[in-house]
C-alpha cells in the first residue's frame, strides 16, 4: 500500500515513504523483517513482522516425548541451545520431583556459561559489525570458534547440543577438557581487553551508540524487557540472583548494570557494556565451577518411560537473552501435554516499535543490534 | 516528543581512555596499524605458498582451516553417521528390539525383524533403515540400545550428494558396510574415502 499523504517536518513536504527492511537484512540476523515508514532519513514507524521462522516448536512437544522434545528446545533459540535445554529438563524435573545430581548441575552451568560466552560473542560481534566494524566480529567469531570445539567435545556438536537431559547431562565432563576450558579462560580473559580497546573504546563507535535508543525504567518494566536489555537499563535483575536455580547460588559473581557511562542510561551503548561485562562474569563462574566441580555420576537415574503426574508448572533460566521459561502441562501420559517457550527476544521486538518513532533509519540498525534480537528465538 | 536522534547531539561523549600523545601524533599509529596487516598478509601468502610445495606443514598459516585439503579434528564424541556394529562372525549386532526406533524423537528409523531359521532366541532386521533427512543426530538411539549395536563414531557428518530422497536414506547394507570399512581403515581412511567426491566438486 502507497501512503502519499504529505507529512510535514522542519518546514519541508515530503512523502512518507514505505520500505521494507528484511526480511533478508544483514542485520536481522536471521530471517526479520520491518515495515518501515520514513519521512526522508527521519522513521515515523517500525512495525516488525514476525512469523517468518515459525517452526511450531510448541506443537511438536505435544507429539514426542518428554526425553525426546529436549532436541527440539535445541532449536529454540540456537545461539543459545543450552539454556533452552536447561530450562525444559528444569520444568519436567519439577513436575516429577527427580533430583539432578551435584556432579549434573555443575556439568550444566559450565557448558551453559560456556554457551553464554559464544551467544554474546556472537552479539556484540555482529553488532559492530552492523554498526559498520568489520574486524570485530571476525575476532568474537575466532573467540567463538574455540568454544564450539568445546562444546563438541563435551556433547559432540557444535550447535545443537542436546546436551542437558531430565535428571543430568548426557555426557560427563572430562578432565582433559576441564583443561582445556581452563586453557581457553586463561586465553580469553586478556581477549576481553583487547576486544575493548579494538570495538568498545572507538570513539567512532561509541559516537554511533552513545544515547542513542534510550530505554527508561519505566518502559523497560512496562514492556518487559529482560536480560542485558533490562541491565542496560540500570535495573539489578537476573534470575540467577534473584530466583536461584541450579548452584548459582553459591557461585560469586555480580550482575552488571548499566550506568550511562558515556551517554543516557539505557541507551544502546549501556545495553552492549552489560554484555561485555558478562562475558567477564560468566569467565569468573566458570573458573569458580571448575574449582568445585564434584565427583560423582553426572545424570540421575530416570525412568526410560517418563511419566511426570499430572500437573503444571513454570521453570525459567537466565539466559543471554534474558528471562526464558518453559510452561508444561502434563497429563500423566508419556507426552506433555503442552508446551509454552517464553523468551526474551520476543518482549524485545515489541519494543521497537514505540522506540523506532523519530530516530534515523542508520539507528534502527543500532537499535535492532542493542537488543540483540534472535530470530529464531522470537517465532519458535 | 522530541526525536531521540536530537537527543543523542545533546549528550557529550566521553573517552573512557585517554590518548597519549604519540597516539594523537596519529602517523605513528598509522603505521604500526598498517604493519599489523601487512605483518599478517606477508606470513600466510609465504606460508601458504610452502603448505602448497609440501613445505613448513608444522606452520600454521592463518587462524583457519583450509577445508577440504585440511580439516580441524574431531573429538571422540562427536555425533557423526550412524553405523550398525557386527558380531564376532560378520552378521549384524542388532536384535530388532525396536528400542532406538522407539526413542527416536524424529521417528526416522524403519526397522522390519525377522528370525534365523537356527536360533529361536533371536530376532534380526531384515530391513534396518536411517532416512538422514528426518534425523536430528541427537544420539538418543545410540543411548537407547541396549546390545551397542548402533554407534555414531564414524567421524564424518552426514553426507549430502544426492539428487532424490531416496539416496539419503541410509539401509541396513550401508550402515554395516560402514562398520566393515572402519575396522579395516580406521576412522581417517572413512574420512578420506567420504571427503572424496566433495574435493573433486
Ligand atoms: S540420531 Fe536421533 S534422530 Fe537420528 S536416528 Fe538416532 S535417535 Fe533418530
Ligand atoms: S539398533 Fe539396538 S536398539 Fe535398535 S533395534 Fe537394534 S538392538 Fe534394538
Amino acid at each position: 500500500m502507497n501512503e502519499t499523504a504529505p507529512v510535514q517536518s522542519q518546514g519541508f513536504y515530503a512523502e512518507e515513504m514505505t520500505i521494507s527492511v528484511g526480511p533478508q537484512h544483514p542485520s536481522t540476523h536471521g530471517v526479520l523483517r520491518f515495515v518501515v515508514k520514513t519521512d526522508g532519513e527521519v522513521i515515523n514507524e517500525a512495525i516488525p513482522d514476525v512469523g517468518y521462522l515459525h517452526r511450531s516448536i510448541e506443537k511438536i512437544g505435544e507429539k514426542v516425548t518428554w526425553h525426546g522434545y529436549v532436541p527440539y528446545t535445541d532449536r529454540a533459540d540456537y545461539l543459545a541451545a543450552m539454556f533452552a535445554n536447561q530450562v525444559f529438563c528444569m520444568a519436567a524435573e519439577k513436575l516429577a520431583g527427580t533430583e539432578v545430581t551435584r556432579r549434573g548441575e555443575f556439568c550444566r552451568v559450565i557448558a551453559c556459561e560456556l554457551n553464554r560466552i559464544a551467544s554474546h560473542l556472537i552479539s556484540v560481534g555482529t553488532f559492530g559489525q552492523d554498526i559498520g566494524a568489520m574486524t570485530p566480529f571476525v575476532h568474537a567469531l575466532r573467540e567463538r570458534e574455540t568454544i564450539n570445539n568445546l562444546m563438541e567435545e563435551i556433547c559432540g556438536a557444535r550447535l545443537t547440543y542436546n546436551y542437558i537431559r531430565i535428571g543430568g547431562v548426557g555426557y560427563d565432563i572430562l578432565p582433559e577438557t576441564c583443561t582445556r576450558i581452563t586453557e581457553f579462560l586463561d586465553h580469553f580473559e586478556p581477549i576481553v581487553d583487547e576486544f575493548n580497546r579494538l570495538l568498545s573504546n572507538n570513539k567512532i563507535f561509541i559516537e554511533r551508540l552513545a544515547g542513542v535508543a534510550v530505554i527508561s525504567k519505566e518502559d523497560a518494566f512496562s514492556y518487559n524487557l529482560v536480560g542485558p536489555n533490562l541491565r542496560g537499563c540500570g535495573i539489578k535483575w537476573d534470575i540467577r540472583r534473584d530466583i536461584p536455580y541450579s548452584v548459582y547460588p553459591e557461585l560469586e559473581f555480580e550482575v552488571p548494570v548499566g550506568t550511562g557511562q558515556v551517554g543516557t542510561l539505557g541507551d544502546s551503548y549501556d545495553r552492549y557494556w552489560v554484555r561485555i561485562r558478562e562475558l567477564q562474569e560468566s569467565c569468573k563462574i566458570l573458573r569458580q565451577c571448575l574449582k568445585m566441580f564434584p565427583k560423582g555420576p553426572a545424570i540421575a537415574k530416570v525412568p526410560r518411560k517418563f511419566k511426570p503426574p499430572v500437573g503444571e508448572c513454570y521453570a525459567r533460566v537466565e539466559a543471554p537473552r534474558g528471562d526464558m521459561g518453559f510452561y508444561v502441562v502434563s497429563d500423566g501420559s508419556e507426552y506433555p501435554y503442552r508446551v509454552r517457550i517464553r523468551t526474551g527476544s520476543f518482549t524485545a521486538m515489541s519494543i521497537i516499535d514505540k522506540l523506532s518513532k523519530g530516530i534515523m533509519v542508520a539507528d534502527l540498525i543500532a537499535l535492532i543490534g542493542s537488543l540483540d534480537v534472535d530470530a529464531p528465538e522470537i517465532d519458535r | 516528543m522530541a526525536p531521540l536522534a536530537a537527543q543523542s547531539r545533546a549528550n557529550r561523549m566521553k573517552r573512557i581512555e585517554e590518548m597519549s600523545l604519540w597516539e594523537r601524533l596519529y602517523f605513528p599509529e598509522v603505521i604500526r596499524g598498517l604493519t599489523v596487516t601487512g605483518y599478517r598478509f606477508w606470513r600466510n601468502l609465504i606460508v601458504h605458498t610452502l603448505h602448497k610445495l609440501g613445505l613448513a606443514r608444522k606452520v600454521q598459516a592463518a587462524i583457519t582451516v583450509q577445508y577440504p585439503d585440511e580439516r580441524a579434528p574431531y573429538p571422540d564424541t562427536f555425533r557423526g553417521r550412524h553405523r550398525l556394529t557386527l558380531k564376532d562372525d560378520g552378521l549384524v549386532q542388532c536384535t530388532a528390539c525396536f528400542l532406538c526406533a522407539t526413542a527416536c524423537p524424529a521417528e526416522c528409523i524403519y526397522i522390519e525383524a525377522g528370525e534365523y531359521p537356527d536360533n529361536p532366541v533371536e530376532k534380526y532386521p531384515i530391513r534396518y533403515e536411517i532416512d538422514t533427512l528426518r534425523c536430528i543426530y541427537c544420539g538418543f538411539c545410540v543411548e537407547a540400545c541396549p546390545c551397542d549395536a548402533i554407534r555414531m563414531d564414524t567421524g564424518t557428518h552426514p553426507g549430502n550428494l544426492g539428487f532424490s530422497r531416496k539416496d539419503f536414506v541410509e539401509n541396513k547394507e550401508v550402515l554395516m558396510q560402514r562398520s566393515r570399512e572402519l575396522a579395516e581403515k580406521g576412522k581417517e581412511g572413512l574420512y578420506e574415502e567420504y571427503v572424496k567426491p566433495y574435493r573433486h566438486v
